[in-house]
C-alpha cells in the first residue's frame, strides 16, 4: 500500500493505525440499514473517486482567504491547505501552551507522554469512519493547555481545499488536551475554495480535566460541493464545562457526531446548534451524552430552519447509567419547515437506568406564527423581512451563549445572509 | 417465470397424496413443528374454503423468507418455533372441579380485583354446574346485535358465513408479509374475533371477547378483524384484567381495524398475561401487530393498559389515509421484576388535516426495562397535519430502566408536531405528605401512580377503568424500595 511507504512503520502509532484499518476493512462505509445512519446515505459519496493525498502542495495568499478568518481579532491560527499544514498562514505557539501540529506531536519525543495517554483513547475503535480517519490521518491540530493556563487568544483551526484535485478526501485529526483548571476557546472551520468535490472525515478528541473550560465553535458554511463528516469525542472530568456550538449553513452533506462522556461529577456539557438549509443540503446532527457519574448536567438546544429540498436530521441520545443519580439532562430540538419539499427527521432518545434524575426532551416542528407576522407587517415591515426577523429571533437564543463578541456578529451576518435579507439593523 | 397460484395449487394437491396427511388431521393435537402440511392441515381442520388455505400458504411462504427481527430494546431467548404445536383442539373439559383446587394466589388477585365468584370460576377454568350467567347474557346480547345487523363472531365462523367480507378486509391493513410475526400469524392463526358494523349503525354496547361464547381455545395466534362501515361506531374491549395463566409462551396476535368514512373505532386492551416469577423465569412473550386504517373523517382510538407478559413488543398504529381523520393512542405500560416492554405507536399522516395524539405513560419498577418507541410521519401531501405526543416515564428504584425512542419525520411545511418526554421518580415529599395524612407508603405510591396514569385511565370504558386502576396497584405491589 502506497500509504505505508509514506509513514514510519516503526512508530508506536503504526499498530493503532493497522488495527483501525482492519476495522474499516471489515465494516466499510455505514449504510442506511444501520440505525445510526437511517436518515443519511453516503451512497453518492462512495461513487466519487476521491484522492486521499494531494499530489502537490498548494499555497494561498492571505488576502484571498482573509474573509474566512475571524480577522477582526487576533487569534492563533492552525491552517491546512488540502490537508497540508501551511506555516505561512498559521500562527502557532509553544509559549506556556502547545498549539501546534499533530504530525510533529506524533513524531517528537517531547510529546510522547501526552500522545501515549490521550491519542485515540476516547475516539471510537468500533466506528468505521473514525477508524478510517485513524488509519489514514496524518495531520491536524494538537493543542495542549497545562494546568491553570489559558491561551492569550482564541485558536482558529481552518482547513482549506483548493480544488486542484478533481475530488479530494481529507482526514484531519485533532487532539485537544485541557488540563486542570485550564481554559480554551477554539473556532473550527472547513472551507472549500472551488466547486470541486471535497469529503472531509474529521476526528477530534477533546479531554477536559478537572474544572477545565472548553468553548468550541464549529462553523460549517462550506460551498455546495463540500461534504463533511465530523466526529468529535469529548471526555470530561469533575466540574469541567464543555460547550460546543455548531453553526450549519453550508455544505452538501454534513454529518456531526458529537459524543460526550462524563467521567466525573458536577460536569456540565452543552451542545447548541443553528441549522439553516436550502437547496439540496443535508445536515445530520447526531449527539450522544453518556452520563456515567452522579450530579452532572447536560443541555442540548438545536434549532433548524429548512427550505427548498433540504433535509435535516436530529438524533440526540442521552444515556444515564445506574449510578448517575441526580442527573439533569435536557434536550430540545425545534424546527421550522419553510418549503414543501424539505424534510425533517428527528429522533430524540432517552435511555435511563437511574431513578433520581431529571430528564426531558422536547421536539417541535412547526411554522412561523402568523399573528406575529401580521403584527410586523402592520408596523410596515415587508413580509420577507418580517419572516426573516422571526426566523432570526427563533435562532437567536442559541447565539446568546457565544462568548466571543466578534464571532457572534459574524454568525449574525451569516444568518442574515442565509435568510437572504438585510435586517435593517446592525446585529 | 413467476410462480402462479395455479401452480401452487397443483403442487399442493400432489403433496397431499405424497404425505397422506388425511390421517394426520384426525388427531387432536398436531406434533410440534411448522411446515406447509401443518398450515394446510390447520386450514382443513377448521373446514376453511380453498382461498383461505391459499392465503395462509402465501403467508407461510413469506414467513419462511423472513428473519426474526432483533431491533427492539428487549432481550430474551428466541422461542424455537419448530418446537411449538400449531394446533390443538379446543379443550372443552374443565381444568378444575372446584375453586378449592385453583392456585390460591390467583384467587387472591381475583378478590382484590373484585371479580364475582361465578366469573372467577369461568376465568380460572372451573366447571360451572349452574346455568352460567354470562352465557345467557351473551345470547341476549347476540340478539340485540343481530337486530342492528352487527356481525360479531369468531373469525373461523366469519370465514365460513361471511367469506365475502373476510376476503375483502383480511390482510388489508396488516398484509401477510408485513413482519415476521404477522406472517407467522397469517399462516397459522387459530382463531380470533370478527366484528362488522353496518353503515350508520352505532353499536349499542361495548363489544368484548369476554362475552363471546366460543371463546375457548382462541389460543396463541389470535386474529382480530374489526370493520366499521361509513358513519358507524364501535367500542371494542380486548383482554381482561384478571391474570391469565397460559401455558403458551409465545403469543403473536394480529389486530386489524378498518374505519370507513366518518366511522369511529375505539379499541381498548388490558393485557395481564403471566409475567414470569420474581426471578424472571417463565412468562409470556407478547409480540403483537395492531394497526388501523382511517378513511375520510374516521377516527381510531387505541387505549392500552399493559401490565403482564415477560416481553411485550407491540405498536398499535394508525394509518391516517383519509382527509380529516384522527388517530389516538393512550397507553400505560407497567413493568416490574424482570419484565421488558417495548411498546408505542405509529401515526402515519397521509391525508390532509389529519390529527393524532399520543399519550404514553411508562412505569418501571424492580429490574424491568420499559421502552417507548413511536413514529410520527407526515407525508408531503398531508397538509395541516397535527400531532401532539407526550411520553412520561416513572422510575421506581434504581435497577430498572426507562427508554424513549421517538421517530419524527416531517415532509410537509404545514405540519405541526410537538413531542415531549419526561422522566421522573416518585417524590419523597409526595410520599411524606401522604404518610402524614395516615396513608401508608404502599397506598401512597398507588395513589401517585394512579394520578400519573389518570390521563390514560380516563380513556378506558367505565367498567374497565375501575379494574385497571386496581390492576396497577397489584402490579406494583412490593416494589416500594
Amino acid at each position: 500500500m502506497a500509504f505505508e511507504n509514506d509513514v514510519d512503520v516503526e512508530h508506536s502509532i503504526h499498530d493503532v493505525r493497522m488495527a483501525a484499518m482492519k476495522n474499516f476493512e471489515t465494516k466499510g462505509f455505514p449504510s442506511k440499514k444501520e440505525e445510526g445512519w437511517k436518515y443519511t446515505s453516503l451512497n453518492s459519496l462512495q461513487k466519487v473517486d476521491f484522492s486521499i493525498f494531494p499530489k502537490e502542495e498548494n499555497a494561498l495568499e492571505y488576502k484571498d482567504v482573509k474573509k474566512y478568518f475571524l480577522h477582526e481579532i487576533d487569534t492563533y491560527k492552525i491552517v491546512f491547505i488540502d490537508g497540508i499544514y501551511s506555516s505561512y498562514l498559521s500562527e502557532t505557539t509553544h509559549d506556556g501552551v502547545d498549539i501546534c501540529l499533530m504530525s510533529s506531536a506524533l513524531t517528537k519525543p517531547m510529546y510522547k507522554q501526552v500522545i501515549d495517554v490521550y491519542f485515540n483513547k476516547i475516539a471510537s475503535k468500533d466506528d468505521s469512519l473514525t477508524s478510517l480517519n485513524t488509519a489514514f490521518s496524518r495531520e491536524g491540530a494538537y493543542i495542549y493547555i497545562p494546568k491553570n493556563k489559558m491561551p492569550k487568544k482564541p485558536i482558529e483551526i481552518v482547513h482549506f481545499a483548493t480544488g486542484n484535485e478533481a475530488s479530494l478526501m481529507l482526514q484531519p485529526r485533532n487532539l485537544i488536551v485541557v488540563e486542570e483548571n485550564a481554559e480554551l476557546q477554539v473556532i473550527e472551520r472547513h472551507q472549500s475554495l472551488t466547486a470541486n468535490e471535497v469529503l472531509t472525515n474529521s476526528v477530534t478528541e477533546i479531554f477536559a480535566a478537572k474544572s477545565a473550560i472548553v468553548d468550541y465553535y464549529k462553523i460549517q458554511n462550506d460551498n455546495a460541493t463540500a461534504n463533511l463528516i465530523d466526529n468529535t469525542y469529548i471526555d470530561q472530568k469533575d466540574r469541567s464545562l464543555v460547550k460546543i456550538h455548531s453553526f450549519c449553513f453550508g455544505g452538501k452533506l454534513t454529518r456531526n457526531n458529537l459524543n460526550f462522556y462524563q467521567n466525573g461529577e458536577h460536569i456540565d456539557s452543552t451542545m447548541k446548534g443553528v441549522t439553516i438549509l436550502g437547496d439540496k443540503q443535508h445536515v445530520d446532527h447526531h449527539t450522544l451524552v453518556h452520563h456515567k457519574q452522579p450530579n452532572c448536567e447536560s443541555h442540548q438546544d438545536y434549532k433548524g430552519i429548512y427550505g427548498e429540498n433540504s433535509t435535516g436530521v436530529f438524533n440526540g441520545k442521552i444515556i444515564v447509567d445506574k449510578i448517575a443519580q441526580k442527573t439533569d439532562a435536557f434536550q430540545q430540538n425545534n424546527n421550522i419547515l419553510i418549503s414543501d419539499r424539505a424534510t425533517i427527521n428527528s429522533k430524540p432518545q432517552l435511555e435511563i437506568f437511574a431513578d433520581d434524575v431529571k430528564c426531558s426532551h422536547g421536539c417541535t416542528i412547526g411554522q412561523l406564527d402568523e399573528d406575529a407576522l401580521f403584527y410586523l407587517q402592520t408596523r410596515g415591515i415587508p413580509e420577507k423581512e418580517a419572516r426573516a426577523l422571526l426566523m432570526y429571533a427563533f435562532a437567536n437564543n442559541v447565539l446568546a451563549s457565544v462568548r466571543i463578541p466578534e464571532l457572534k456578529t459574524r454568525i449574525n451576518k451569516l444568518i442574515a445572509k442565509k435568510l437572504g435579507v438585510n435586517l435593517g439593523f446592525d446585529i | 417465470m413467476a410462480y402462479t397460484e395455479e401452480e401452487l395449487k397443483k403442487e399442493l394437491e400432489t403433496k397431499e397424496y405424497e404425505y397422506g396427511f388425511y390421517t394426520d388431521i384426525e388427531s387432536d393435537t398436531f406434533p410440534p413443528g411448522l411446515n406447509e402440511e401443518v398450515v394446510i392441515a390447520i386450514s382443513k381442520k377448521k373446514e376453511e374454503p380453498e382461498w383461505m388455505t391459499l392465503w395462509r400458504l402465501e403467508a407461510y411462504k413469506y414467513w419462511k423468507e423472513m428473519k426474526e427481527p432483533d431491533w427492539a430494546n428487549v432481550h430474551y431467548e428466541k422461542p424455537d418455533l419448530q418446537a411449538i404445536s400449531y394446533y390443538s383442539a379446543p379443550n372443552s373439559k374443565p381444568k378444575y372441579d372446584s375453586l378449592d383446587e385453583v392456585d390460591p394466589e390467583l384467587l387472591d388477585t381475583f378478590k382484590k380485583l373484585g371479580i364475582s365468584v361465578d366469573e372467577q370460576k369461568k376465568l380460572a377454568g372451573v366447571a360451572v354446574d349452574i346455568v352460567m350467567d354470562s352465557v345467557s347474557v351473551a345470547t341476549t346480547f347476540k340478539k340485540t346485535l343481530a337486530e342492528k345487523g352487527i356481525i360479531f363472531c369468531s373469525i373461523s365462523e366469519a370465514i365460513k358465513e361471511h367469506p365475502e367480507l373476510v376476503k375483502k378486509y383480511l390482510g388489508l391493513v396488516v398484509p401477510q408479509r408485513d413482519n415476521y410475526y404477522a406472517a407467522l400469524n397469517s399462516a397459522v392463526f387459530s382463531d380470533g374475533s370478527f366484528c362488522y358494523i353496518p353503515k350508520g349503525v352505532r353499536c349499542p354496547m361495548e363489544l368484548s371477547t369476554y362475552f363471546r361464547i366460543n371463546q375457548a381455545g382462541t389460543g396463541q395466534f389470535e386474529r382480530t378483524l374489526v370493520v366499521a362501515e361509513p358513519g358507524s361506531y364501535v367500542s371494542y374491549l380486548e383482554g381482561c384484567t384478571a391474570p391469565s395463566r397460559d401455558e403458551n409462551q409465545l403469543h403473536a396476535a394480529v389486530v386489524e381495524l378498518v374505519a370507513m368514512d366518518d366511522a369511529e373505532i375505539k379499541y381498548s386492551t388490558v393485557q395481564n398475561w403471566y409475567p414470569g416469577n420474581k426471578e424472571g423465569k417463565g412468562g409470556v412473550f407478547n409480540f403483537v401487530t395492531k394497526r388501523g386504517l382511517c378513511e375520510k373523517n374516521a377516527k381510531i382510538s387505541w387505549t392500552q393498559v399493559e401490565t403482564g407478559s415477560a416481553v411485550t413488543w407491540k405498536y398499535p398504529s394508525c394509518i391516517l389515509k383519509g382527509d380529516n381523520s384522527i388517530g389516538e393512542f393512550y397507553s400505560i405500560a407497567v413493568t416490574n421484576n424482570f419484565q421488558q416492554a417495548d411498546t408505542g405507536t405509529k401515526m402515519v399522516h397521509l391525508g390532509k388535516n389529519t390529527r393524532s395524539t399520543i399519550i404514553s405513560k411508562g412505569i418501571s419498577a424492580g429490574k424491568s426495562q420499559n421502552s417507548y418507541r413511536g413514529l410520527v410521519q407526515v407525508n408531503s401531501r398531508a397538509d395541516n397535519a397535527r400531532n401532539f405526543s407526550q411520553c412520561d416515564s416513572l422510575l421506581m428504584g434504581n435497577e430498572c430502566g426507562a427508554h424513549t425512542f421517538p421517530y419524527i419525520e416531517a415532509k410537509n411545511k404545514t405540519a405541526m408536531i410537538e413531542h415531549e418526554a419526561t422522566t421522573s421518580k416518585i417524590g419523597e415529599d409526595q410520599i411524606f405528605y401522604c404518610n402524614q395524612r395516615g396513608i401508608n407508603t404502599e397506598k401512597a405510591i398507588a395513589l401517585i401512580v394512579n394520578g400519573f396514569s389518570k390521563e390514560v385511565l380516563n380513556k378506558l370504558p367505565m367498567e374497565f377503568a375501575v379494574e385497571a386502576q386496581k390492576l396497577l396497584e397489584i402490579s406494583l405491589e412490593g416494589s416500594v424500595g
